[in-house]
Order: structure tokens, then sequence, then C-alpha cells
């Protein structure tokens, strides 16, 4: 491949590329586009991330719950990989310029097709021109959009996800966007109907000693699994924070960086623990106490929610 | 999970193992005996990531079969220091904060600057931003403390030093290191092969530009 450089510093790569026409509006090919009514509070555009790069610095990204944006797409014919939308607190009015098939998965929210109510979890048809509205979620926090064809931005490094941490990617979606859709890719998975996950009051994590657990005192180990936590409210797609019980060192100094991963348990200075979600950098210099096994339903942890952790033998 | 060699594996949940060397010539010898062992089909890994002192394997089918297949490899130190390649990176030594460089390492500025020209630097690992690499090879006692107070931005392009490191912004972001010059050279390109100049394992010269 030829390496192409710009001979000129740039302010970065994050506002180059990405295809998102905010002064001039563009769609696909044959695919027409969703225009941005309204965002809402924090609508991103997800895909599965972008994995391979973190030797470069390059954080993975993608859908906070693959599963959930993988289900969207199934249910509107597309592969599972394309690329959606990630509603926080949903407040999303999007009108679609040519008619296609849309599914909203994640928490239990009002979906609307004009004034026509649709539910989650299923495939929903929708007129050209038709204003679909999605509203606040009852409980939980995300929802996923697919629209088949699939949101059609440029990948950045094979992926269309917006990177909160690093900048790659689309930027975080606005009022007025207009986002390209791709052209059809298959009929629409056959189902009337998916069973969506509940989101509890309390939050049951398994979690994994290491790497790190031996810079922690036993105590600070007992604690983590022994207590409850609750999740902060500044938390967001890097990372969950928590506040509880401190976790106390038994090694002082400062641990040199050093690579992290999806559901790392870290333990900053305060003592109080941040789970890593799919924004999380790529290396890290607080010490990893041990490591979730599935973080998913952090997506749908509002602020206030308990979490408690136990170990996988349980 | 073991100790082999002054290097030790560490469990990283259900994917991933860290291996925890020694010192950063360790890490590096490891990072290019993994991503070769990688290359040639006997590694699976979606990540290999380098850092100060240990290597992250992330994507990683079953780690504990893959730390036992680790504990029987002894890194080649050879292969290592003969694949590497350079990149100059030509660089303007206008750098705000030389005087206070020149007052830690006790000589004047030109001679502070002479050191950084004839040292041969290397990608020990990347990290803080897309493409920001960490650059070793000034003796240790070179090492400088971050700004108390960092900069609110530091512009893109600016070439810098913290803790044992020298390194370059990639894009512009706010930074505590200690601004010794600027390239206009393109650091993180999403449009290249590989998006990265300085990969890890790279040998850097920070040449007059």
């Amino acid at each position: 491949m030829t390496a192409k450089r710009r001979a000129e510093p740039s302010s970065g790569p994050t506002r180059d590329g990405t295809g998102v026409g905010r002064a001039e509006p563009s769609s696909g090919p044959t695919g027409g586009a969703i225009e941005v009514r309204r965002a809402g509070p924090r609508t991103t555009v997800q895909d599965l991330g972008r994995p391979g790069w973190a030797h470069l610095g390059v954080p993975r990204s993608g859908a906070l719950d693959p599963a959930a944006l993988a289900l969207a797409n199934r249910l509107v014919g597309n592969p599972a990989d394309a690329a959606g939308l990630e509603l926080t607190l949903g407040g999303c009015e999007l009108r679609l310029t040519r008619a296609g098939t849309v599914a909203v998965t994640g928490a239990d929210v009002d979906v609307r097709v004009d004034d026509r109510p649709g539910d989650v979890g299923r495939p929903l048809a929708v007129p050209a021109g038709a204003v679909l509205r999605i509203g606040s979620p009852r409980h939980g926090l995300r929802n996923w959009l697919a629209v088949d064809g699939g949101i059609a931005v440029a990948p950045v490094l094979g992926s269309r996800s917006t990177d909160t941490l690093s900048g790659l990617g689309p930027p975080p979606v606005r009022d007025g966007d207009r986002l390209p859709l791709g052209g059809a890719t298959g009929p629409p998975a056959p189902v009337d109907f998916t069973v969506g996950r509940p989101v509890p009051e309390e939050l049951w994590l398994i979690l994994r000693p290491g790497p790190r657990a031996d810079w922690f005192t036993a105590e600070a180990r007992e604690l983590l699994l022994g207590t409850a936590y609750t999740v902060s409210p500044v938390s967001d797609r890097v990372g969950a924070r928590l506040v509880g019980a401190a976790l106390s060192r038994a090694v002082a100094g400062e641990l040199p960086s050093e690579g992290v991963v999806l559901g790392a348990v870290q333990v900053p200075a305060d003592g109080q623990p941040l789970i890593f979600l799919a924004d999380h950098p790529t290396t890290g210099g607080y010490p990893v106490i041990g490591v979730v096994d599935d973080v998913t339903g952090l997506a749908q942890a509002r602020p206030g929610t308990t979490v408690r952790f136990h170990g996988p033998q349980r | 999970m073991g100790e082999y060699g002054g290097m030790r594996i560490r469990p990283v949940g259900r994917h991933a193992l860290l291996l925890d060397c020694d010192d950063p010539g360790q890490v590096e010898q490891w990072r290019a005996e993994l991503w070769r062992r990688r290359a040639a089909g006997e590694l699976s890994a979606a990540e290999i990531v380098p850092a100060a002192g240990t290597v992250l394997l992330d994507g990683v089918p079953d780690p504990e079969a893959t730390a036992a297949r680790i504990a029987g490899w002894t890194p080649d130190p050879v292969t290592t220091t003969a694949t590497a390649a350079t990149v100059e990176v030509p660089t303007v030594y206008d750098g705000e904060d030389l005087p206070l460089v020149a007052a830690y390492w006790r000589l004047t500025v030109p001679q502070v600057v002479q050191r950084l020209r004839e040292t041969e630097f290397r990608v020990a690992f990347c990290g803080f931003a897309p493409g920001f690499g960490y650059l070793t090879g000034l003796p240790p006692q070179y090492a400088v403390p971050r700004l108390p107070t960092p900069r609110p931005r530091v512009p893109a392009g600016s070439v810098a030093l913290a803790g044992p490191y020298a390194g370059i912004y990639p894009t512009a972001s706010p930074g505590g290191w200690l601004l010794v010059g600027r390239t206009t050279l393109t650091l993180f390109d999403v449009s290249a092969d590989p998006p990265a100049i300085l990969t890890p394992g790279t040998r850097v010269r920070l040449v007059t530009g």
C-alpha cells in the first residue's frame, strides 16, 4: 500500500474524512440518508470497533453492548458488524430520506414511526420521509438503532465507531447532521419479537483477580468482593466509575504504564475502582486489581446503580 | 501464572495475559519475539501491546495454554535489533523549556540540542494518544520531571521530554512534558499504512530540520 502522508501538520485525524456531512450534505450512492432532527443527549455512531491497533495507542471503541447492536442489525437484515447508532438516554428524532427497515434494541423505551407506536426488539417499516422518534428509556440508559444498509460514514482504521477518548471516527451525532445510509444488504431476519434483558436493580459482575491484585492489601481484595459499590454519575464510554469502600495498596509507588483490557478494574490513587469500557485507553498507569468477565450490563447501569463483584467459582 | 528467565506471566481475565519483564530491553525482545511468532502463525492474539515494563496479549483464545507455550520460548535478541527500521524526524530545536532541560542536565542549551541530535532513540511503546511513541535512549540521569501544571494546549508536532522518555505529540492536546522542539512530520494518519510512523521497535533520530 502507498503511505500517503500529509506534508503539513494537521490538527489531528479527528475530523478528517469521517464522511459525516455537516457543511456539505452527502448520502450513500444508493442508500439515502438519516436526517437528524434531534440528536438526543449523547448519540454516537458505533459498530464493533477497531481492534488490532492497541500497540499504536488506538482504543478498540465500538458498541458498549455488541450483542445488542448485532441483534438490531440482524433484525433489519444487516451483517452483525454494520454501523448503527448508540443512544444514551434516547431523545432522538430522525427522518429517513428513503423507505427502510429499522430496529431498536437495548433499554425499554418508546419508539414511534410518525404517530404509530413501535416496539423495542422488532423490525419496523419506516416509509420514506417518515419520522422515527425514540423517547427516554424507562429503565436503563442505552439503545442501539440499526437501519437496513447500515450507516455509511467513511470507516477509520476499519471501523465507523466514534471513539470518545481519542476522537477517531465520526464526531458525536448533532442536531442537523445527515448520516449517509448504505444500500440494502439482505432480507430482515424472520422474527416478530425478541425478548429484551431486564435491567437489574443490582448488577452482579464476575471478577477474576489479577494482573496486579498483589499490589493491594488482603483487606482491599475482600472489600472489593464483599461490599456494594454504586455507579458514579461521571461514568461514560471510557469507564464506569464506582463509589464505595476505598481499596488500599500493599505496594506503594507508581506503576509504570502497562496495557489494559476491556473490563479491567483499575484503582487510581483515591482507591475508588473504575471499570474500563469500550473507549478505554490502551495503557494505564494505575494497578488493575482484577478483570470483569462481561461488562455489557454496565451499558444500562444508571448512576446510583448498585454493583457487586463475585469470583468466577460462584 | 509462572516465572520464566526473569519474566513473569500474570493473568488478565478470560482472554488476556501480561508478560511482566525485568527491564525495557526484555520488553523489546519479547515484543519482537511475539510479533514474529504471531506472523508465523505460532501465536493467536488480537493485540500485542508493549509498555514500560510489560507486554500485554489480548484476544487470546486460551490464555493458560498460551502461557504454557510462551514459557517454552526464548526471545532472540539478535533479530530484534537487526530488523528495526530507522525514522529521521526533522526537528526545529526551539522549545520553550530548553533552558529548564539545560538546568536539569547541567549543560548549556546548545549542548542539550547536540545530545538530543546525537541520541539514537527507539520507540519503546505507544500510548496516551494514537501514534504517540515513548522514545527511550537517553541516559537515566537525564530523566526530567513533568511540569507541575500541564499546559492546556501543546501544539501537534511538539517534541518533548518527561521522565526517561522523549515523545512527539501527534495531535494538539493538553500536556505536561517539557518542550524542546517541533517537527512538521505527520506522525499519525488514518489513511496511511501503518497509520503511525513511530511503531514499537522503530529507531528514531531527531535530526536538525
